[in-house]
């Protein structure tokens, strides 16, 4: 790898860059998925690569190719060049990166039980296990369909520029999901999923085995069916709510994580992912949330999925501020931009899906920290509300400022009780408004790192892993309505 | 691009190196180049080559999948080795996916050199030439120009040895404003790059973004909408995924379950799905290697077929439709080459006849909120206008959505003559779609 990615950094250089970065990746995914009790899809594959970035001429250009013979090498130097200077024709100014980053060193993911080296029976089983428990439970007239899925990953990486970088990068991911759909003569079709959709996490199996995956089955399958029999959610222009940890994760995901991504702030995304309203006159000016409402972009805490040495441009891994005491201080930044604002140093935030993409500012683990509530005190608190619990669907606008959120279920809280079972719920807002309405935010032992692994941006399409850190948190004056 | 001797050859030695009782071979070769732009310059331009093998492999009842990018003979071996690991590790299935006999597809020719041969100063001159008729407008300009080759060999151990090649050129653009505030979009596609006209797909987006400054908020509620051919195209798509799919009707999570011939929609739509289609993006066979067929979906109202890969039409004793995706999988068959037969009316025509409604260019971030009815939410975006007394009057708020997608067919009242084709880069999909008008769709919310 090394010596693929000198010649290439070396060709670059000969060939008129200013500037190169090389990524040699090569990356294993596993996938296993069992439904209704028998083996669906047992896959593995393996995807290795370069991609060189260069700027020649003041613009980049970038070139990717899955073979490494020497004339395939040549013509991707070659193209990369070509590319560059047939976008310096259109060029407003010449990129510009900042101070160097030659940092040299090697990172490895905390993982105790490599999951590659757990036999294939041990995984199945476990499946089949979880599956058939699903299976079990009592159906009362109902349809059930039961899916459940095993993944990981595992990618070694190599980055180096002509800035001196030379870093090695290794991590293995492990992630998991049960899914039982209920569905009855009605025409109602019901979907409970545990943890919540896909978790995951840089860890190894022992992630996996944390879960509990057949413990939960029973629980899973049956709600799924009560959900059948349900009332839907009373609408209410201002109901409370508290959201579980995973639906505040995705909170957090939609309507902070994309909008403090800088290029997307300068207009870079528009014409796919979209803008940000929280555009640069916002910064340090803007009450985004409540007081208790702290935010931080993270790419150093254990096992999250935005948790990695150096980014995509050989940046160290950062805690980067975003949301302190409810106001907006931070953008997640890239070299190139934080240099053109006078940011200071990249935050670390440049990543790529795989070898044959260019790295984008991206999420790494965009947390909620936590508060100092009990979730049981939390309820308790609550004379009138409503528990939305487990993402089923999201939307919000391209400016990521509007919103509407549904979950799997949600629970009606009545005197500090939950009562009744409501299906179909959804909720609406308008993200400052509903950041301002966070009135408790639960503490650091319902804190989890949740895994949202199929994150979308850029052109051509990339899907990376992010990740969330967060617990139960309460909002009022929310709008709320079933879906039917 | 490898060629077709070259792929088959090395089928040929990944079925050298197994034992299995089937084997299925798939290589795909892409070389894809896009130039993106914004703020009236290209900021990313990026090129990729990639050769893909991929082999399903069945022993007895045990099914082992594998795929790498690694095409050396030591990389073909190594995959056909891994998968035969795979299978052998698991318990046998009562009920294995088979693979298909053989049978031969259609050749089609699609590739068109001058897509291929497409070179970054190419591009970047289309997008010179849009930038600078938006900025002439004192507008900017974002987007992104793609030109894409690429050749795919399916073969497997019953005789099949399937090859195509084609191409693929889509230039977007969405001009705004500098506040953001106003945005119009605009979309070509086509195998062949020569025929996208990218000063007319520049004008088209400018004049929406030009239209669309200091818009007024409408109430949430019932409109009549004019949903233009981008907006239809998503609609299709949903409607694939969810209805017309053989495992979806199987898993009784499908509209159309037990309801073969019954007018459920508005005589208006007849919805198809022909990847032989010359004016679609020709893809004669599925990752199966069955021909792909013409399947009716809708017809004039009435429910007709839906789509079947090999695993669900066994299930249902009838022929695979050709509608396989990557086997084995848990999403069933995918309609992909997807027509809405056009009507007889032309764009200004069902504007004319729309009182009071909205015009909507495109959505955005639609999701599924119930599959059976796929009751759908999301947002308008890039080109939103009220309509009064038959003509396109004020820009108007994006609008959110929820409300069901079977239903905007069943209210459908009138269909344009002309269509447009698109790509969905993500999914592989390409739909031909009209301008409808929809009566009672419903809008649930005003974006700030």
């Amino acid at each position: 790898m090394k010596d693929l990615a000198a010649r290439i950094l070396n060709m670059a250089q000969m060939r008129g860059a200013t500037y190169a970065d090389v990524r040699v990746t090569t990356r294993t995914l596993q996938t296993i998925t069992v439904k209704n009790g028998r083996v669906q899809e047992l896959s593995q594959n393996e995807s290795q690569g370069f991609g060189v970035r260069v700027i020649a001429d003041g613009a980049w250009g970038f070139a990717a190719s899955s073979r490494d013979d020497y004339a395939d090498v040549d013509a991707a130097v070659n193209r990369a060049l070509e590319i560059a200077r047939a976008g310096a024709l259109s060029k407003t100014r010449d990129v510009r990166l900042g101070a160097p980053e030659a940092n040299k060193g090697s990172y490895r993911s905390e993982f105790k039980l490599d999951p590659f080296m757990i036999s294939m029976s041990d995984k199945i089983n476990l499946l089949l296990k979880a599956d058939d428990s699903m299976r079990r439970v009592k159906k009362n007239g109902a349809h059930l369909v039961t899916t459940s899925e095993l993944v990981f990953v595992r990618e070694d990486k190599l980055f180096a520029s002509t800035e001196g970088a030379a870093i090695q990068q290794e991590s293995i991911e492990s992630g998991c999901e049960i899914q039982a759909l209920a569905t009855n003569e009605a025409g109602d079709v019901q979907t409970r999923t545990y943890p919540w959709g896909r978790h995951q996490q840089t860890r190894g199996f022992e992630f996996i085995l944390a879960q509990q995956l057949v413990e939960n089955a029973p629980r899973i399958a049956q709600e799924a069916i009560m959900l059948l029999g349900a009332d839907p959610c009373p609408p209410s222009d201002n109901a409370t709510v508290i959201l579980s940890g995973n639906q505040v994760a995705l909170q957090v995901h939609e309507s902070c994580g994309h909008p403090i991504e800088l290029d997307r702030v300068l207009k870079q995304e528009a014409s796919f992912a979209g803008t940000s309203f929280l555009t640069l006159d916002k910064l340090n000016n803007l009450q985004y949330g409540s007081e208790i409402v702290n935010i931080t972009a993270d790419a150093t805490i254990p096992g999250g999925l935005g948790t990695f040495g150096y980014d995509d441009e050989g940046v160290p891994a950062q805690r980067a501020e975003i949301i302190k005491d409810g106001r907006f201080v931070g953008y997640m930044t890239n070299r190139e931009l934080a240099a053109e604002l006078n940011l200071g140093r990249s935050n670390g935030s440049m990543r790529a899906e795989n070898w044959n993409r260019i790295p984008l500012i991206r999420m790494t683990n965009v947390n909620l920290l936590p508060g100092a509530w009990k979730l049981d005190d939390l309820i308790a608190d609550t004379d009138d509300g409503i528990y939305f619990d487990t993402n089923r669907s999201w939307s919000i606008d391209d400016k990521r400022l509007n919103f509407q959120f549904g979950t799997e279920l949600a629970w009606e809280i009545k005197g500090g009780k939950k009562t009744r079972l409501l299906k179909n719920p959804i909720y609406t807002g308008v993200t400052p408004n509903f950041w301002r309405s966070c009135d408790a935010v639960c503490d650091e032992s319902h804190w989890v790192v949740w895994g949202t692994p199929r994150c979308g941006k850029g052109q051509p399409p990339q899907t990376v892993r992010t990740g969330h850190g967060a617990s139960p948190a309460r909002f009022r004056n929310v709008k709320v309505f079933s879906r039917s | 691009m490898l060629g077709q001797q070259k792929l088959l050859h090395l089928a040929d030695t990944a079925f050298s190196h197994t034992k299995a009782d089937q084997a299925e071979v798939s290589l795909r070769v892409l070389e894809s180049s896009l130039s993106r732009f914004a703020n009236n310059a290209i900021h990313q331009n990026v090129f990729e080559s990639n050769a893909t093998l991929r082999v399903r492999v069945i022993f007895g009842k045990r099914t082992g999948v594998a795929e790498s990018n690694d095409i050396t003979p030591e990389g073909v071996k190594r995959t056909m080795d891994t998968a035969r690991a795979i299978a052998q590790s698991q318990p046998e299935s009562p009920n294995p996916s088979p693979i298909p006999q053989s049978a031969a597809a259609q050749r089609m020719d699609a590739f068109v050199p001058g897509t291929a041969e497409c070179t970054p100063a190419l591009r970047a001159r289309v997008i010179g030439d849009v930038c600078g008729l938006a900025g002439a407008q004192k507008l900017i300009a974002a987007g992104a120009f793609r030109t894409d080759a690429y050749e795919i060999v399916i073969a497997n151990s019953h005789g099949v040895s399937q090859y195509h090649r084609g191409t693929i050129a889509d230039l977007h653009t969405v001009v705004m404003n500098d506040a953001g505030t106003a945005s119009g979009y605009a979309v070509a596609t086509s195998p062949d790059v020569r025929v996208l006209d990218g000063d007319a797909v520049a004008r088209t987006a400018i004049d929406k973004a030009l239209r669309s400054q200091n818009p007024i908020a409408l109430a949430p509620g019932e409109y009549t909408v004019i949903l233009e051919p981008a907006a239809v195209a998503n609609l299709m798509q949903y409607l694939a995924w969810h209805t017309f799919n053989a495992l979806a009707v199987q898993e009784e999570r499908s509209f159309v379950r037990g309801k073969r011939d019954q007018i459920l929609f508005s005589p208006n739509v007849t919805l198809y799905d022909d990847g032989l289609a010359a004016d679609g993006i020709p893809s004669p066979f599925d990752d199966e290697g069955v021909p792909r067929q013409r399947v009716q979906l809708i017809e004039n109202g009435a429910v007709r077929d839906v789509v079947y890969d090999t695993f669900t039409a066994r299930r249902d004793n009838v022929s695979s439709t050709g509608h396989a995706v990557p086997v084995p999988n848990v999403q069933g068959p995918l309609a992909r080459n997807l027509f809405f037969a056009p009507g007889d009316k032309s764009r200004d025509e069902l504007v004319a006849s729309v009182q009071r409604g909205i015009l909507i260019t495109r959505f955005w971030y639609t999701r599924l909120v119930a599959p059976l009815h796929v009751m759908m939410t999301g947002l308008t975006r890039d080109g939103t206008f009220l309509i009064e007394n038959g003509q396109v009057s004020l820009p108007v708020k994006n609008l959110r959505f929820t409300t069901s997608f079977i239903d905007a067919l069943r209210n459908t009242r009138a269909v344009a003559r002309d269509t447009q084709l698109f790509h969905d880069e993500r999914s592989g999909m390409t739909f031909r779609a009209p301008a409808i008008v929809v009566d009672n769709f419903n809008f649930t919310g005003v974006t700030q």
